[in-house]
């Protein structure tokens, strides 16, 4: 077909056309950038406020309270087998688990009561966790399809704004950035959280 | 949904607007719902002490985009390719719809899920899968709201503003049946009962329906990336289920280098749904997690509206809705008067640039401003709509009474003295002002109330008790 050709050099050639005479335009970054040493504030506290801001389950433990952290999380939600994603850091999972290996099903992530993971990338001032589809974290299906996601961020993990996470992640990976529970605004623009995503974050942060 | 071509041969603007005015449930839920979101936005926007820095970057990585869109377009079809991804380019919806339709086709499938998308409105593309026998269906709550309702989206960020809970679990009950699973018994109209029917209606489908069809936010033209921000995990559901992905883009959504997500992830969510950051953002580089992937990459005009020089500047647009959220006339008129999917204050510019003005509506949506200027303020990309709206008033061919009354508006919101001589006029006669204009302006005033001119204008009362302090 010939016609896909054409529709190309048609739009590169109208688009010639019209900026022949435009202006080029130079880009001052004035706004804090990632070169920039943030403001002296305790990450982690700020981190646990924002997330909490989106409606989020929040606790603040030690590296040897993740185990029982996330063994309590599990047993309050009555999720028995969550799954876990390959690479998750031995002991954080409960005894009995379901792994991605062979790779589940839509039905199977549906039928699942959890998910546990870790994750890449977390951000202080809009209370982001970021999924790189990395070890500990899984492919992206898993954070989505069960109806609860308990993710692990450690302290030093955190960076202050967005400018910083742009700047530690890799495009080439798919990425998923989440600010809270799946939400929606539609009905009268009052905030409803839980629709297809996971109705129910949880984030245990590691000081 | 009907096979209705949407909003053609739409009365202009002023008749539309008549009509919403007079609807008072319509009123009442767009007031509402604007001023909820006027106030997080502001207070979001606030929050961030560089948020002028951010703005003017903002608006200097679009225009420098848009000078070098030749060049920025060759390297994202590039690295797309080269990340196992396919584009094609479509000069105008009817390529465009073509296609995607082919493609669709070539799966075998005859439905696809869609994540809400400005672009495949534009071209009408359920209504052409529809015709060539193919199902699309809308999984962002507030389309499925529209596509139930079989009715037209009004509000760029939340497509079924101008419906109240109460008519949503009307629409629920009435049509889920029709297109799927059915809704709950006993439906309430609580909010979340209301997400929790759009939850199970969808959940099937997400889970087996083999082709989605999305629009992108951003695509970064140095890695070939896509980004796509969302809330309700409709996105991701059909970003990461489907074993087919095409994406429809129009070429002014490209930012030249990975790092200028950071000025537009700030910009976006705070301006759009006044979060500090939207629930979900998801981005991915060509055919990722063994999945097929297009990119149509659509044109439909705006290498038209690249090429004027005034008109350009609403290219830069993120579709963020803030300018929505503040007009005036927007709030009184309702999103349908505009007739297209993009209403309010973008629309006003946008629309008749992309169409151009041979109907009526078209050439009279230059004219449905007050020119407060308001859009301009909140616009995270520094658009200046009133410039843009002046500047199409003089080029479009448009209905008498529209010219008359309008340019005399022009003339005195042209420069500040006359403004403020024309409120001090206005203000010496406001006793003689009839309740509706007469001639030319009665158009206008039908559609509204004409607000109350104060005896003495705000500018002579500020010198007068210097900023209130006397
Ligand atoms: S014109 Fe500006 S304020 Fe309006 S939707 Fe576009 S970016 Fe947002």
């Amino acid at each position: 077909m010939n016609g896909r050709a054409d529709g190309r050099e048609l739009i590169l050639s109208r688009i010639r056309a019209a900026v022949a005479s435009a202006p080029d335009v130079e880009i001052t970054r004035a706004y804090r950038t990632s070169g920039v040493p943030p403001e002296p504030v305790d990450l982690v506290e700020l981190f646990a406020e924002r997330v909490a801001d989106y409606r989020a389950v929040v606790h603040v433990v030690e590296e040897e309270g993740v185990p029982a952290a996330i063994a309590a999380a599990l047993a309050l939600r009555g999720v028995g087998r969550p799954v876990v994603p390959d690479g998750l850091p031995p002991g954080w999972a409960p005894r009995e688990t379901v792994t991605d290996d062979p790779p589940l099903g839509p039905a199977e992530l549906d039928a699942a009561g959890g998910v546990v993971t870790g994750c890449a990338v977390a951000i202080a001032e809009t209370g982001t966790i970021v999924l790189d589809a990395g070890p500990g974290q899984g492919r992206r299906a898993l954070t989505l399809v069960p109806d609860y996601h308990l993710c692990v961020v450690r302290a030093g993990q955190i960076v202050a704004g967005v400018p910083q996470a742009v700047a530690l992640l890799d495009p080439a990976r798919p990425l998923t950035w989440i600010s809270g529970p799946s939400a929606t605004s539609d009905i009268e623009l009052n905030r409803v959280e839980g629709v297809h995503g996971p109705r129910t974050l949880e984030v245990v942060i590691v000081r | 949904m009907s096979g209705r071509a949407t909003f053609l041969g739409m009365p202009a603007f002023p008749v539309n607007a008549a009509a919403a005015v007079q609807d008072s449930q319509l009123r009442f839920n767009l007031r509402k719902a604007t001023h909820t979101i006027r106030g997080r936005r502001a207070s979001v926007v606030a929050e961030v002490p560089d948020w002028a820095e951010l703005r003017a970057a903002g608006r200097q990585i679009k225009d420098h985009t848009l000078r070098n869109l030749e060049r920025y377009l060759l390297r994202l079809e590039e690295a797309v390719t080269r990340a196992g991804g396919h584009v094609h380019w479509a000069a105008d919806a009817r390529e465009a719809n073509r296609i995607v339709a082919g493609l669709v086709r070539a799966t075998g499938e005859t439905s696809v899920v869609k994540v809400k998308s400005m672009a495949t409105q534009e071209i009408g593309l359920n209504e052409a899968l529809a015709a060539e026998g193919i199902t699309a269906y809308e999984t962002d709550l507030a389309e499925l709201i529209v596509q139930l309702g079989d009715d037209w989206p009004s509000h760029i960020l939340v497509p079924a503003i101008h419906r109240n809970r109460s008519e949503i679990r009307e629409i629920f009950l009435e049509k889920m049946a029709e297109w799927g699973r059915a809704a709950p018994e006993g439906l309430t109209d609580e909010p979340r009962a209301l997400a929790e029917a759009a939850r199970l209606h969808l959940r099937e489908r997400f889970l087996s329906t083999k082709v989605a069809i999305s629009g992108a936010n951003f695509m970064i033209a140095e890695t070939g990336t896509l980004v796509v921000l969302e809330s309700e995990g409709n996105g991701r559901m059909c970003l990461t289920l489907p074993e087919t992905l095409i994406s429809v883009v129009g070429i002014e959504k490209l930012l030249p280098s990975w790092r200028d997500l950071e000025v537009f992830l700030q910009l976006l969510p705070r301006s759009s749904t006044g979060e500090r950051m939207n629930p979900y953002t998801s981005t991915w580089t060509g055919a990722v997690e063994g999945q097929e992937f297009h990119l149509v990459l659509l044109d439909n005009g705006r290498t038209g509206v690249l090429a004027d020089e005034v008109g350009r500047q609403a290219l830069r647009c993120i579709r963020c809705s803030a300018c929505l959220n503040v007009c005036p006339v927007y709030e009184r008129a309702g999103g349908h008067a505009y007739g297209s999917v993009y209403p309010g204050p973008i629309g006003a510019i946008l629309t008749p640039q992309l169409r151009g003005t041979t109907s009526d509506l078209d050439a009279s949506l230059p004219y449905a401003s007050t020119l407060c200027g308001a859009c301009f303020d909140v616009c995270p990309v520094a658009i200046d709509i009133p410039e843009v709206l002046v500047h199409l008033r003089g080029r479009v061919r448009h209905p008498r009474a529209e010219r008359l009354g309008m340019r005399a508006a022009g003339w005195v919101f042209d420069r500040q003295e006359r403004l403020t001589r024309a409120e001090r006029v206005a203000g010496r006669l406001r006793r003689f002002v009839p309740r509706r204009l007469p001639g030319p302006l009665s158009a206008w005033t039908e559609t509204r109330d004409l607000p109350d001119i104060p005896p003495e204008s705000f500018r002579d009362w500020w010198d007068r008790t210097d900023g209130g302090t006397r």
